[in-house]
């Protein structure tokens, strides 16, 4: 009984990167990282919503940062060298999620992760998978595609 | 299995192209004898792959195909107007045989069964009996037709031979096939099958090289093959050599005049021997020259009396040398890899550059030297890659004919299509975007653009219209220029259309540039009841949208009952561009040298101060609007004092003018278009991006979004898009 519970944790178990944004702990899935980058400047972008900070390039590749405190309604970064810019792919988009600090690359276990509290923000039921306790941390895990910017709709 | 497929569609494609420029040249006339010939060949080889693949509809109708082109060249039929209109009808259905094929499936056996019996119909008629082939004579003498004289290999035959054509003598053909052939999938039975179409055959097989098959090696072919082949005067070795045509240097063949009978003339043009092997391939016209005199390096066993007299032309020389580059297929994703990696290498070279130009002044002129190498040839890659990319119009415009004959057919009217400049060279993407357009803006040419036959007659017209398609390089972009000789835009009615529309108010005064200008507006293209209209204007803003998203202009231009002319103005390469650095609120940003007309520094320009903020430039007496590119991007809320800034003129596609006022202009430079679509969206006023020197990205200016767009006060409306990239109008 017990072994059997093993085996079936071992193919939930999910790596995860969990970083810092305001001192909150979140966490998105490894799988979508490619790489991580100290900050650097960003072209601003005209008509852009306020969270998407600008442009930048990762060695030839143009692509968006993404403000994830603004994003997740926390204040504006004023980003500096400390800052931290993780580059993710998703689907067959490569965008830049700004944040304070990567602290850690953990595995969990996807059944332990726990829905997202009912609260009333829209904007937490939408941004946030669930979230995972660790230790004392309650680690957040980000729901990537809902975090994007919303492609505007264009007419043909 | 799938892998040879695939390469037998590749090479049906190039094989139609090839069919389709040679029905070209025959339909303008001028076609030569290798026209014809090349015709036949493009047509005889998708029949023998067609046949290899089992696609018996495809073979069955590219062999009636075949025989009409075969008549056409061995002059037993003329070539008038409607056999070249039956070819190209021909061509059409061939090329939806195999586009059918390649998707695994078959036409209806009724669609084309009109077309094979017309081409059955022909060549019957010009093999039939001679009144028959009176009749088809006269039947194509109505049909003002242009003889186009095709002569055949070798002498004509003396009277004597007329007088007797059953003169005929046997000829031998030995062939041995090598391993090579077999491999690259020709079956030497469909070559004795389309020998004996010619003649009688008899075939007999050289069993002697067999060996047990413990004994291997296999994969040597083993067979060799006597035929006695026997025809009338009009078969002579050339004839006879062009069957195999298609394994030349893939087999040994020999063909050799048997004796001939007491008394009679030998029927055939003096035959020579000659060794077609594999290593004399590359040598063409060591081939070739070694054929007219006695073949010394022919170990051929009965070379008895077959040895060429020089009277004789060579056969084989007598056949152009093929002109024919060596190509090879490359997968696209690889060559835009590599694109890619030299756009990077590019931006690698500047950077390099610039940190270098920011080092103190050292003395080191020698890695200055190495450094202005290193650019030129980062340059000349990024040229000769761009150039692997790059692809004659020529398919392009040749898709375009069979748009003219379907159009045509539909409307009721007649239309040729004359090309010019096929052989421009885009990027192969451009071309590719550009068939929708281009079928679009033909359709509207022959459906709206030409008149009736009766309508042209009575105008004094040609019946017949023309519509021009004409490709040339122009200052470093392709203009495509679409006409017509039509009646063109009935402007007072585009006019009433426009003005029921709500687009213009009725006391509007609109040049007639402006009204044909109307027809790109995207509320024309919506109402079915304007397709009947006499002008443009069907899908014109889905055409504009398609050839802007190309980085292209389109304009209009057109004469009443002379017809209507869209040029439409595309870059080399969707890669590069040309443009001005310039400086807005601490941002470098590009602008386009393509629109760009003038420059002016701060001072220089006579500015006025209209209300609410508008300024105009005073240019030559023509009152300009200025547009503050800062806050029309949203980089700032309020323009800055007009004093100190730089103006840039720009002329958009339409043709208006608005002056671009910058804070300043930095260099002008050569830049790689990074998309922002990919993994952002589209952003209003911005065409794309770049990297500049220093790493940084610098967005590309979309000029034309930036021109106030005309709405219902004439060409005053302030309008900017919102965010998804619409016009709205006040």
């Amino acid at each position: 009984m017990h072994d059997t519970q093993t085996g079936s944790r071992t193919a939930n178990r999910v790596e995860i990167v969990c970083f810092t944004v305001e001192d909150q702990d979140f966490s998105i899935e490894i799988s979508h990282v490619l790489e991580i980058r100290g900050w650097t400047s960003t072209t601003t972008l005209p008509h852009a919503p306020d969270f998407v900070v600008g442009m930048m390039n990762l060695r030839g590749t143009v692509l968006p940062v993404v403000d994830l405190s603004l994003r997740l309604g926390f204040g504006k970064t004023e980003p500096g060298k400390r800052h931290v810019i993780i580059i993710a792919q998703i689907d067959h988009k490569i965008i830049g999620f700004l944040v304070d600090a990567v602290s850690d690359i953990i595995t969990v276990d996807e059944a332990e992760m726990q829905a997202t509290p009912d609260v009333s923000s829209s904007r937490t039921q939408a941004f946030i998978r669930g979230v995972h306790s660790l230790d004392d941390k309650l680690v957040r895990a980000i729901d990537v595609r809902e975090v994007l910017p919303r492609e505007a709709p264009l007419s043909a | 299995m799938n892998d040879l497929n695939q390469m037998f569609f590749q090479e049906c494609d190039d094989l139609l192209e090839q069919l389709s420029s040679g029905l070209n040249d025959l339909e303008a006339g001028a076609g030569d004898e290798e026209t014809v010939n090349s015709m036949f060949r493009a047509v005889h080889s998708m029949k023998g792959g067609a046949g290899a693949f089992g696609l018996d509809q495809l073979v069955s109708f590219a062999h009636a195909f075949e025989n009409v082109l075969d008549d056409i060249r061995s002059q037993r039929l003329v070539v008038g107007d409607n056999v070249v209109n039956l070819l190209l009808t021909a061509s059409d259905h061939l090329a939806d045989l195999v586009e059918a094929a390649s998707q695994g499936t078959e036409l209806p056996s009724e669609q084309g069964a009109s077309i094979l019996s017309d081409l059955k119909h022909i060549s019957n008629a010009a093999n039939g009996t001679s009144g028959d082939e009176q009749e088809t004579v006269e039947e194509v003498d109505e049909a003002d037709f242009q003889p186009t004289f095709l002569a055949i290999d070798g002498d004509l035959p003396s009277l004597d031979d007329m007088a007797a054509p059953e003169s005929d003598a046997p000829v031998t053909i030995r062939f041995k096939a090598s391993q090579q052939l077999f491999a690259n999938g020709h079956d030497p039975a469909i070559l004795f099958r389309s020998l004996e179409t010619l003649g009688k055959l008899e075939v007999e097989a050289d069993l002697s090289a067999l060996t047990p098959l413990r004994d291997g090696p296999w994969s040597e072919p083993a067979l060799s093959w006597t035929l006695t082949f026997t025809a009338d005067d009009s078969v002579d070795e050339a004839a006879i050599r062009e069957v195999f045509e298609f394994v030349e240097g893939l087999c040994e063949l020999e063909i050799s005049a048997a004796e001939t009978g007491p008394g009679g003339l030998p029927p055939l043009p003096a035959p020579s021997d000659i060794q077609l092997r594999p290593d004399a391939m590359a040598k063409d016209t060591v081939t070739a020259a070694a054929v007219a005199q006695p073949a010394d390096d022919a170990p051929a066993p009965n070379q008895s009396e077959a040895v060429a007299p020089a009277n004789s032309g060579p056969p084989a020389a007598s056949r152009p040398a093929s002109s024919r580059t060596s190509t090879i297929r490359v997968d696209l994703d690889r060559v835009d890899r590599l694109i890619n990696l030299v756009g990077e290498l590019v931006i690698a070279e500047a950077m390099l550059r610039q940190s270098m130009d920011e080092m103190p002044s050292s003395a080191n002129s020698g890695v200055d030297e190495a450094m202005s190498q290193l650019k030129t040839l980062s340059g000349a890659i990024q040229e000769s890659v761009m150039a692997i990319r790059a692809q004659p119009v020529r398919s392009l415009f040749q898709r375009m004919s069979r748009i003219v004959r379907e159009t045509a057919r539909e409307a009721g009217k007649s239309a040729r299509l004359v090309t010019v400049g096929d052989a421009t060279e885009v990027d192969k993407t451009v071309t590719e975007r550009l068939v929708e357009p281009l079928t679009h803006m033909i359709r509207n040419a022959i459906d709206h653009g030409l008149e009736t036959p009766e309508a042209r007659r009575a105008a004094g017209k040609d019946e017949r219209g023309t519509v021009t398609l004409e490709a040339s390089h122009r200052s470093g972009r392709v203009v495509i220029l679409i006409k017509d000789d039509g009646a063109g835009i009935n402007r007072e009615k585009v006019r009433q259309i426009a003005i029921e529309k709500g687009l213009i108010r009725p006391e509007d005064d609109l040049g007639d540039s402006d009204i044909d200008n109307l027809l790109f507006r995207p509320g024309f293209s919506t109402a079915g009841e304007i397709s009947n209209l006499s002008g443009r204007g069907v899908g014109m803003d889905v055409v504009r949208n398609e050839i802007q998203s190309l980085g292209g202009r389109v304009s209009l231009q057109s004469m009443p009952g002379r017809g209507t002319s869209v040029t439409v103005s595309l870059p080399l390469t969707l890669a590069v561009l040309e443009g001005m650095v310039v400086k807005i609120a601490d941002q470098s940003l590009i602008v386009p040298t393509l629109p760009l007309r003038e420059m002016l520094q701060p001072g220089q320009a006579k500015v006025h101060t209209l209300c609410d903020g508008d300024s105009v430039l005073a240019l030559n007496g023509e009152m300009v609007p200025i547009r503050d590119l800062g806050t029309a991007l949203g980089f700032r809320s309020t323009p800055v004092s007009l004093g100190n800034q730089s103006l840039l003129l720009i002329e958009g596609d339409s043709g208006h003018r608005y002056a671009l006022a910058v804070d300043g202009i930095a260099e002008q430079r050569e830049v790689v278009i990074k998309g922002l679509e990919q993994n952002y969206q589209k952003i209003p006023g911005i065409a794309a991006a770049t990297i500049l020197g220093d790493g940084k990205i610098a967005l590309i200016v979309d000029t034309d979004q930036m021109i106030v767009p005309p709405g219902q006060g004439g060409w005053v409306d302030r309008a900017w898009p919102d965010a998804t990239g619409d016009f709205h109008h006040a």
